[in-house]
């Protein structure tokens, strides 16, 4: 498989968008491009899988490297393990369900539709890249068209949240690039490389210092106790589609970070600080679950709530234990699907009312039975009903975070895991009061889902509950990514 | 002789282009729109005949020094110039006295050509001189204009201070080494307190004429009341060259104080890159925007230069060549708005992309590009820079730096803002652009997309340090 393809496709879309005509080539061209990329991704699953089934034993495969900035020791340096593929899954996943969602955009679709793929071939290439100067390149490509996605595209106080984005991210990955100095200097051969990094023994020092500035910077995407303050602003005031992206694909992007870069080359600093990231995490989730009960607003829900879902990958990976870290990243597919059908579900509810505030609505469900539907489902899978994916998520982080014995990491299981009662509590009263009861005058005449919007939630679904009732098979891609990271801790210093 | 004509090349043919245009001047008749063709023609020859028989040597024992670096830093200056001839097209067909301001140009291009090329104080002093004071009449080209004047009396002023202190530095070297051969001059300095002393004031006229905190006042008023083209070259060509002979100074001249001028750069570094990040936020109009921002970029660039390393010169210059395309094009396309409609301010923005998608693009290329985000090739200069100056393992530093990257990128994506999400009932009509500018576009957009693809571009840079 040859994985410069899955960075291509993106690109050559997105230029070709720039030179199209009308609204119907644009949207066709961005379908084309997505179902194209859609396809190589399961393409890359199954020929991972056959790889691996084989026993091909490498650690990363379908290896590419090409020089680039030889005298910086830098290479284009691709390859892809069981974590990567499954994060790209979702991205192709998500990136479709945000094209067929937006399908009706009058304002400006050439543009539109040029920064998602945009934002998408940043996402792409950060889950494929081995260099870590390629990969601080493709995150930093994906923040510009989230801050124009917002800007130009939203609603309410659209410039502040796109300002208070783009900030926000561009500080987190300012401290991501001084980290990566301080590991490229820390070794005498001056590499960015991530499988060369990997087997140096940095100095322990090096690693204390790295460590928090790496971790904070990519903690920043992913919605780190304090500085999540970014995504209910974000989350509320982008599009349908921005707001699938940045949920769904962005958050994630800071998630693979800190495991990829912060744990993985870092163990030393990881050990030195998984107390503050468990403690950090367990109030981000516990806070993300009352903040969201407290929330009027459908968008401003399921942000704080992904404050709160996000938090359960971190503390995963705070745990350090070989079941949570694969638990951590099945809750990022996992919360990356459902978060992205929750949003475009309360996309096409607004389309129709015009109105976010769940106590105007009500009855919807005699209305709009598909799409009150998909909101049931994704409720549901949010609080961790059996057979959807968040349940299988949740519950492999809490297995992870029990092999622990000490007081400390029980009581900030219990803590995390009493979150799931609050979750249920605002889910529940929040589906009750939109989709029963009486139904207003005004909405009654409303209509159901059009193709579109169908096709995007039933791909969602189906991917929820592919994880949700058989997730042996994303288990089985994750774990042995997970154990090789690992076997970094195992080694004593 | 022949030596002479194949190492003093490039400022032969800036004088040669002098020549002709003055020749140009006495005939009577030419229309201005003739005269820019053959004014840009001729600076494209200039460029690229840079490129050709360069070899490394020096002339005037040892006053004259140049090599393939110089030679490359030298071209950088080159295409600056004839960007800068197509971008001002429409101001320039309405100027009076067009061949009487590429003369002050290129006369002040010869000047900084000597400069990066000098290997002696006298020459250095000198060619100064002849970078400054041209400018400071090209200043003075809005004739109708009493802002224009103003800015032209400050910067007379403030360089004339500056040199001042400059030779005051100059001569308190000679007394305490008693040469000013930079050949020579290494071998003598110990970091005694007067030559300490005497290197702060030399560091002061550079702070000057690179507008380093807390020596930037002038810039802003200058910028301001100088016509675009002046601003631009001020900004851009005479900073880029102002560079390059400060960090050729510090490296070979002052190597022996490294530990002394390492700090004073790095804290002449945090300020300007502190201030000037500040005082941009706050800026209304798009020329002094930019004069601030390009403090701030200074800031940038000295963080490269405390690599004291050869990596800390080829990202230098690496840099410079991409500031070069990206500001000349955020002035171009600043200028194509004032020279039709007027107007200057960041908030008469608002609603440009309804009107001038294409241009909107550009602009905003270029922003992104001075803020460094990628794939714009400032990503990679400023990135670069960073890498570098990191070497010393002075992580407090670097980390100062890459958060004045957010403060930058506020009031970048301010313009951004302004062009691309406000609403306004009355934007900006659609400029008819000139085709020479149009083409001008095409190349800087092209650069700033490539210059930071291309990674062949930097190797060749690194490879032409000696």
């Amino acid at each position: 498989m040859n994985l410069t393809l899955l960075i291509l496709v993106p690109l050559i879309t997105a230029i070709a968008l720039l030179l199209m005509r009308n609204k119907q080539q644009v949207k066709w061209l961005a379908l084309t491009g997505a179902t194209v990329q859609l396809v190589l991704a399961f393409v890359l699953l199954f020929t991972y899988r056959n790889e691996v089934a084989s026993g091909n034993a490498e650690q990363f495969l379908f290896q590419q490297q090409y020089d680039w900035f030889p005298s910086w020791y830098i290479s284009f340096h691709l390859g892809v393990d069981g974590i990567s593929v499954a994060m790209i899954l979702l991205t192709a996943f998500v990136v479709i369900a945000g094209v067929l969602v937006s399908w009706n955009i009058d304002r400006m679709p050439k543009e539109f539709y040029f920064l998602l793929i945009l934002l998408s071939f940043g996402a792409y290439g950060f889950f494929l890249s081995l260099d870590l100067f390629i990969l601080f390149f493709f995150l930093e490509i994906a923040v510009i068209p989230k801050y124009l996605l917002i800007g130009i595209w939203g609603s309410g106080k659209k410039e502040y949240a796109a300002n208070k984005l783009a900030l926000m991210l561009m500080g987190g990955s300012a401290l991501v690039l001084v980290g990566l100095l301080g590991l490229y200097f820390s070794n005498p051969e001056r590499t960015f490389d991530l499988v060369k990094l990997s087997h140096l023994d940095i100095p322990v020092y090096i690693q204390k210092i790295c460590f928090p500035l790496l971790f904070v910077g990519f903690g920043v995407f992913t919605a780190l106790f304090p500085f999540h303050t970014w995504v209910p602003d974000g989350h509320s005031s982008a599009p349908t589609a921005g707001s699938m992206f940045l949920a769904g694909i962005s958050m994630k992007l800071g998630g693979y970070g800190c495991l990829r870069v912060a744990a993985y080359v870092i163990p030393e600093g990881a050990k030195e600080y998984a107390d503050i990231i468990i403690v950090l995490s367990t109030i981000a989730i516990l806070y993300g679950a009352f903040a969201t009960m407290m929330q009027k607003d459908l968008k401003y829900m399921n942000a704080y709530s992904s404050v709160s879902h996000v938090g359960f990958v971190l503390f995963g990976i705070g745990m350090l234990t070989k079941t949570a870290i694969t638990g951590a990243v099945i809750q990022m597919v996992s919360h990356g699907l459902m978060t992205a059908l929750f949003f475009a579900v309360i996309g096409m509810i607004y389309e129709r009312t015009h109105t976010r505030e769940v106590n105007e609505m009500g009855g919807l469900l005699k209305v709009m039975p598909f799409i009150t539907t998909v909101l049931f489902i994704v409720g549901l899978c949010s609080l961790g009903l059996p057979g959807l994916s968040g349940f299988v998520a949740e519950v492999t982080v809490f297995m992870g975070a029990w092999e622990h014995p000490d007081f400390f990491h029980r009581f900030a299981t219990i803590l995390a895991c009493m979150s799931i009662v609050v979750t249920a509590v605002y889910i529940l009263r929040a589906i009750s009061r939109t989709a029963m009861g009486p139904i207003k005058e005004s909405y009654s005449n409303l209509t159901d889902a059009r193709w579109n919007e169908k096709l995007a939630a039933i791909i969602l679904i189906a991917g929820i509950i592919a994880i949700g009732v058989a997730p042996f098979w994303l288990n089985n891609l994750i774990s042995p990514g997970a154990e090789i990271i690992m076997q970094k801790f195992s080694v004593a210093p | 002789m022949n030596e002479f004509l194949t190492l003093m090349k490039p400022e032969l043919q800036i004088t040669i282009i002098i020549f002709l245009l003055l020749f140009i001047k006495l005939s009577k008749g030419i229309k201005n729109d003739l005269l820019l063709l053959i004014i840009q023609n001729l600076l494209l020859l200039n460029f690229i005949a840079g490129f050709f028989f360069n070899a490394p040597g020096n002339l005037f024992d040892g006053m004259y020094q140049t090599n393939t670096l110089i030679a490359f830093q030298k071209s950088i200056l080159n295409l600056g110039i004839y960007l800068i001839s197509l971008l001002f097209t429409g101001w320039f067909r309405k100027t009076e006295h067009l061949p009487e301001f590429f003369i002050l140009m290129l006369s002040a291009l010869l000047g900084l050509d000597f400069l990066i090329s000098s290997g002696n104080f006298l020459i250095f002093f000198l060619s100064l001189e002849l970078a400054t004071i041209p400018i400071a009449a090209m200043a003075n080209f809005d004739l109708e204009k009493k802002i224009s004047s103003e800015a032209a009396m400050k910067m007379i002023l403030s360089s004339a201070f500056s040199s001042g202190i400059l030779l005051f530095g100059i001569s308190l070297i000679y007394g305490a080494t008693g040469t000013i051969n930079f050949e020579a001059l290494p071998a003598q300095l110990d970091g005694s307190t007067l030559q300490i002393l005497s290197f702060v004031f030399l560091i002061t006229a550079f702070a000057f004429k690179l507008s380093i905190v807390p020596f930037h006042l002038w810039t802003a008023d200058v910028y301001e009341g100088s016509p675009i083209a002046a601003t631009s070259f001020l900004s851009v060509i005479s900073k880029g060259a102002m560079a390059f002979v400060f960090i050729s100074v510090l490296y070979r001249v002052f190597q022996p104080m490294h530990q002394v001028w390492y700090n004073m750069v790095m804290l002449l570094s945090i300020i300007t890159m502190i201030i000037g990040n500040l005082f941009a936020l706050r800026q209304q109009n798009i020329k002094r925007f930019l004069a601030f921002s390009s403090i701030a970029q200074v800031g940038f660039i000295l963080v490269g230069i405390t690599a004291n390393s050869p990596e800390g010169i080829s990202s230098v210059v690496y840099f410079i060549l991409i500031y070069t395309v990206s500001n000349l094009t955020a002035f171009g396309v600043a200028a194509a708005i004032s020279s039709q409609t007027g107007k200057e301010k960041i908030e008469d923005y608002k609603g440009l992309y309804q009107t001038n998608p294409l241009l909107s693009w550009v602009m905003a290329l270029a922003l992104f590009s001075l803020a460094g985000i990628p794939p714009t090739a400032g990503f990679f200069g400023k990135l670069f820079l960073l890498t570098a100056g990191a070497s010393n393992a002075n992580y407090g530093f670097i980390l100062i730096a890459a958060l004045n990257m957010i403060v930058s990128l506020y009031y970048y994506l301010r313009v951004i803002r302004s062009i691309f999400m406000d609403k306004n009932e009355q934007p900006i009509e659609k400029i008819n652009i000139h085709p020479s500018t149009k083409f001008a576009f095409i190349i800087c957009s092209a650069g700033i997309v490539l210059i930071g693809m291309l990674s062949w571009i930097y190797d060749y840079i690194q490879s032409l340090n000696p």
